[in-house]
């Protein structure tokens, strides 16, 4: 009981911080916009209402990745500035737990970015989403949201060992658009490409959504998704302890 | 059973240099350094920048794992005890930094209280004789970018009092804050140990350490170099005398060259308006003036002028051995 308080109330002020933030504040409102703006024009050449709303929903799923993949590394990045880093370490909490909140209040700003860009592909496009599995379908987004914090807390931890690893952050950002599935079907990239994005919960994640919007199978996608995001979280939670001592070890903790 | 005790406690770090051809230097920052600080005694450990002190504290928190030696908390090993250790303790470091800006002082609280494990019913209560214990009631809804260098010290001290914790690590609580907002921490320090706390205070203020601490440690370059109470190290120079000599522009050869004449003890420089005093701590019994002014040929000397050696000076000629 104590954890999920823990969680809760950390979450929430997590969710504060990143709402006062003026960066990530305007990011995650433009950013979704910008998105789906250029999703709609590079789509509409195809003239077919079927590809918009693929391209709505995949515009959508961007911004919630990005979301994530590069808020992750800056909000460590940002505790190593802020000097709060160590406080984090020293707490007598699992160091997993405690990063929970801050990756899981990053992903949740991801479900504003699927309804801002749903809602403006509606308005300044006149993209008409009808969704075929409304039940599937929030199941889908909140299933994928769980597996981004997942994801961003495999990130996080990662970001606490390596300091320049942030950076990798942004750089996984633009190939998972692709590797995916966001805007391409998956079935255009070549071959090789595929095992990489299977290990992957955003490919799992979008197909889930697109398939309880558009009609399909989703509940597969979603387990799926789901179990990946519980892998990551498993590995996060087995090189958290290493990944400390070493940071211990080498005194990185204190370094911006 | 002490409350902390240190046994050969030994940290280097590995740092690299150059560029393209990058080379690995090892630096030791605490060189195998003994103490003990019983229960509900606060200990001082004194030493300049550099000394070692956060190092030793980091590593007594455990947030830095010892290369060499051992330490315990409260009979706990600081490596193979940690998550005990950190149930147990409470850190206050200097500075504006550790606080979260974005939000008001009382969700920072809040937020530290979950992360220890506060209980929910006693949260509240917890949080509102902590805002009164470091004055920062009626403030604690605004945000904590808008406090000042002192109020968010005094946040840092009631956030390292959240869980009440056994033993207090104050490092450096008062640096950087002006006169009277120093005077409101080191009043709240004070009120720990009258609370039963054990609290291990690093400063380089000794008149902070000497009107604080039970017992003092004085650290330089990884070592300590002398312990005691406060009137034990005074009395280590009070044999002594300081002559002190106003001047304008003095090259460090001469300081040098003073440093090696017969009977100086220590020599600091200290800036004074457009001026430079230079404080020379000499052995009794010996009349050094001549020789410390031969040394000053070429620099303008303003007054000189002797006085009784202070704790200060204890401490300069401790750091300058």
């Amino acid at each position: 009981m104590k954890t999920i308080r823990f969680v809760a109330v950390s979450w929430l002020l997590q969710f504060k911080m990143i709402m006062r933030s003026p960066f990530d504040g305007i990011g995650n409102v433009l950013y979704p916009l910008f998105f789906a703006t250029t999703a709609f024009f590079v789509f509409r050449a195809g003239d077919s209402p079927r590809t918009l709303i693929y391209a709505s929903l995949g515009a959508a799923v961007m911004g919630m990745w990005s979301s994530v993949s590069t808020s992750a590394g800056s909000a460590m990045q940002r505790e190593r500035w802020w000097g709060t880093l160590e406080l984090l370490v020293v707490a007598p909490r699992h160091f997993v737990l405690v990063l929970l909140p801050s990756t899981l209040g990053l992903a949740s700003v991801g479900i504003y970015n699927l309804v801002a860009t749903l809602l403006w592909g509606r308005f300044a496009f006149g993209i008409d989403l009808t969704i075929e599995h409304p039940f599937l379908f929030a199941l889908a987004v909140v299933v994928t949201v769980l597996s981004f914090a997942g994801l961003g807390l495999l990130f996080a931890v990662s970001f606490v060992r390596f300091r320049a690893a942030w950076v990798l952050g942004n750089f996984f950002e633009y190939p998972v658009w692709l590797i995916g599935g966001f805007l391409v079907p998956l079935a255009l990239l070549p071959a090789w490409v595929h095992p990489i994005s299977w290990v992957l919960a955003p490919t799992w994640g979008m197909s889930a959504i697109r398939g309880a919007a558009l009609g399909g199978h989703p509940l597969r996608d979603a387990l799926v998704c789901l179990g990946l995001g519980a892998a990551y979280v498993a590995v996060a939670v087995l090189v958290s302890q290493r990944v400390l001592r070493a940071a211990r070890e080498r005194g990185t903790l204190s370094l911006t | 059973m002490a409350a902390i005790e240190a046994e050969g406690l030994r940290r280097t770090y590995k740092t690299h240099t150059g560029t393209l051809r990058r080379r690995a230097k090892e630096i030791q920052a605490v060189r195998g350094i003994d103490f003990e600080v019983a229960a509900g005694e606060l200990f001082g450990l004194l030493g300049p920048n550099g000394a070692g002190k956060t190092t030793t504290i980091k590593m007594l928190i455990t947030l830095l794992i010892p290369t060499g030696g051992s330490a315990r908390v409260l009979g706990l090993d600081v490596v193979r005890d940690a998550l005990e250790v950190r149930r147990r303790i409470g850190y206050v470091f200097g500075g504006e930094r550790g606080v979260y800006d974005r939000l008001s002082g009382y969700d920072n609280l809040r937020y530290f209280a979950e992360l220890y494990g506060v209980p929910a019913r006693e949260q509240k209560s917890r949080i509102e004789g902590l805002l009164e214990l470091v004055g920062l009631r009626g403030r604690e809804h605004e945000r904590a970018e808008g406090y000042s260098r002192g109020m968010k010290q005094r946040l840092h001290v009631a956030r390292g009092l959240l869980h009440d914790p056994e033993v207090i690590f104050l490092d450096e609580p008062t640096i950087g804050l002006d006169p009277v907002g120093a005077r409101d921490v080191r009043a709240t320090i004070a009120s720990l140990t009258e609370a039963g706390k054990t609290v291990l205070l690093t400063t380089h203020y000794m008149f902070e350490a000497d009107a604080l601490c039970d017992r003092i440690a004085v650290i330089s370059r990884g070592e300590i170099v002398a312990d005691g109470t406060p009137d034990d190290l005074k009395r280590r120079v009070s044999a002594g005398r300081v002559v002190e000599v106003e001047v304008f522009g003095v090259a460090d050869d001469a300081l040098g060259r003073m440093r090696e004449l017969h009977g100086v003890v220590a020599v600091a420089v200290e800036e004074r308006e457009q001026a430079q005093v230079l404080v020379v701590q000499t052995e009794p019994e010996l009349e050094l003036t001549h020789a410390i002014l031969g040394c000053l040929k070429g620099a303008d000397v303003g007054r000189v002028s002797y006085r009784e050696p202070t704790l200060e000076d204890a401490y300069v000629a401790l750091v300058a051995e």
